[in-house]
């Protein structure tokens, strides 16, 4: 038993181990980064912090790229949810290629459409706006939810539908008051899904936004560039975005591991 | 059987109408460029499949692609194996269950290019934990200037990054084993190996199949990571297709070819992961008949 345990401790430090690093910066002084090597900070200072949360062009970014991540993971759910119901319980004209076609959107690699996004969204004046990365990112989520979802959908029994229709519901009453809450759990673990992949993704935010709706992961890059040195502020802005993610890890913990045991994927 | 019905397209509208919206008008502008020359946004001369053999005959693009299916290849390797194994040591329920898991999830949040900067950082052999333990170890480690080992390095930060997708679905793959298989596998006396080859693996092919595709999707689209950390070099070592790419869209603007190397590349991918889905789809049926 011991030794089971061994090699997973040992991948959990190695894993642990840049975040760590990352963290420690966060709390030194410039100084203190590029003079001495030290494994913890000596001179323990939350100056770094205090630059990103008191500068609105540092935690501006943070509000864009949730507001963007949240429109993003409601939207994505919310078309899925009909969708994966068809592809799960009916057959119809083209649906394999359908399905198919969905999945080759996740596919596309988003250098392919960086500069085509930026012209039709700037010609339909969404350019530098929530909705506009949200949607760009819909292109990925939204085949990657239908997939987790008609997982999960198709590991209910197809007779829950029929007996509730014959008690007389309708399909939207039925949908809404008894097949949603019967696969919470999906629905929480395609949420996971979609805010891990939008939170993270870079290239198409970029280029989608210039000044209001600008992500924290974009302002991080340009600061890079200019300041070039300032490594502290750096490591603390790299550690205000594992925040958001680790608080939503926490809360679904329970359901990833359950999650996907329950659909027939 | 699943009932015919037609009626189904109408749930599944929105879905098309948002994937259309975004998927298909890009779609069509990248194919219009790649068969003109654009000289400017009045002077277009249609090429027709001039750009496709251009590109098709770049060296540099074939070194790109060859660098690409190794590195995709490379990690694959590395990543699924562990994947399992970490999802097989995890312990099944209780506190440490938890605890591992979250920290286990922990580098699949963080965004790309802060992944990047995490490693340039931890890699640097002054300031850097891994660079200067790399150092203490008498190596001459220095991503920055060694093409290998920035190679190297671009590999651990996507095992790093990406083994904990593999472990997750794999241990919920595990999960839904019921206790039964393996009371019957311990009456027959079976041995660790034979419980996992013939139980544990069957089980979580669905699982794994996925996070195979979703892996390989994303390695071979892999771009912020290595752009984060060495900008693709020294020279092009750690230059991938999605680098080499934008570097001809954006940074020379050569509409074009950049268009026809795109429509090429999507193909790759598009192929690739036609015959993973097909596996998919086949594994799924045989799961169903058996």
């Amino acid at each position: 038993m011991k030794k089971r345990y061994f090699g997973l401790v040992l991948y959990l430090v190695f894993a642990i181990l840049p975040i760590y690093w990352m963290l420690n910066m966060s709390l030194k002084t410039n100084e203190e980064i590029t003079g001495v090597f030290s494994l913890w900070p000596h001179q323990l200072t939350f100056a770094n912090f205090r630059t990103i949360l008191t500068d609105p062009a540092w935690y501006g970014g943070y509000i864009n790229s949730l507001i963007y991540v949240g429109i993003n993971t409601v939207l994505s759910v919310a078309v899925a949810l009909p969708a994966a119901y068809a592809f799960s319980r009916y057959q119809f004209l083209g649906d394999k290629h359908l399905f198919f076609w969905l999945l080759t959107n996740r596919m596309s690699p988003p250098a392919v459409f960086l500069l085509p996004f930026f012209q039709l969204y700037s010609s339909v004046g969404l350019f530098d706006t929530h909705i506009a990365v949200a949607m760009a990112h819909m292109l990925f989520n939204v085949p990657l939810a239908v997939w987790i979802l008609e997982g999960f959908m198709s590991g209910i029994p197809r007779e829950i539908d029929e007996t509730a229709y014959i008690d007389g519901y309708s399909f939207p009453r039925f949908f809404l008051r008894i097949f949603i809450p019967l696969i919470g759990a999906g629905i929480g673990v395609t949420a996971f899904f979609c805010f891990m992949f939008s939170w993270v993704e870079l290239l198409l935010a970029r280029t989608l936004t210039s000044v209001n709706a600008k992500p924290i992961v974009a302002i991080m890059t340009r600061t890079v560039s200019a300041a070039g040195m300032d490594w502290g502020v750096l490591a603390a802005a790299g550690v205000l975005t594992i925040v958001p993610g680790a608080l939503v890890i926490w809360f679904v913990r329970n359901y990833i591991a359950k999650g996907f045991a329950m659909g027939r994927v | 059987m699943k009932p015919i019905n037609n009626k189904a397209w109408l749930l599944v509208l929105p879905v098309v109408l948002c994937v259309a919206f975004s998927a298909v008008i890009p779609l069509m502008t990248v194919v219009n460029y790649s068969v003109q020359d654009i000289l400017s946004p009045e002077q277009k001369v249609f090429v027709g499949t001039e750009w496709f053999k251009t590109v098709l005959r770049d060296p540099e693009l074939h070194g790109a692609l060859l660098r690409q299916i190794i590195f995709s290849a490379t990690v694959l390797a590395i990543e699924i194996p562990l994947g399992i194994m970490l999802a097989l040591a995890l312990p099944a329920a209780g506190w440490r269950s938890s605890l591992a898991l979250v920290l286990l999830a922990m580098p699949l949040l963080i965004p790309q290019n802060v992944v990047g900067t995490i490693w340039q950082i931890y890699g640097r052999t002054d300031i850097g934990l891994g660079g200067v333990a790399l150092h203490a170890l008498g190596t001459e480690y220095n991503y920055a200037s060694n093409s290998l080992h920035a190679w190297l390095t671009v590999v651990v930060m996507d095992v790093w990054h990406w083994t904990p997708l593999i472990a997750l679905l794999a241990f919920a793959g595990l999960r839904a084993i019921p206790e039964a298989y393996y009371q019957a596998a311990r009456i027959d006396g079976a041995s660790r190996w034979a419980v996992f080859r013939y139980i544990q693996l069957p089980k979580m092919r669905g699982v794994l199949l996925i996070g195979l595709l979703l892996r390989f999707m994303d390695s071979f689209m892999i771009y912020t990571e290595p752009f984060v950390l060495t900008g693709g070099g020294p020279g092009n070592a750690t230059t991938f297709l999605s680098q080499y790419l934008t570097q001809k869209a954006v940074g020379q603007f050569d509409l074009g070819p950049a268009a026809a190397f795109s429509l090429v590349y999507f193909l790759i991918i598009l192929l690739a992961c036609f015959v993973f889905y097909t596996l998919l789809q086949q594994s799924q049926s045989a799961d169903q008949k058996g």
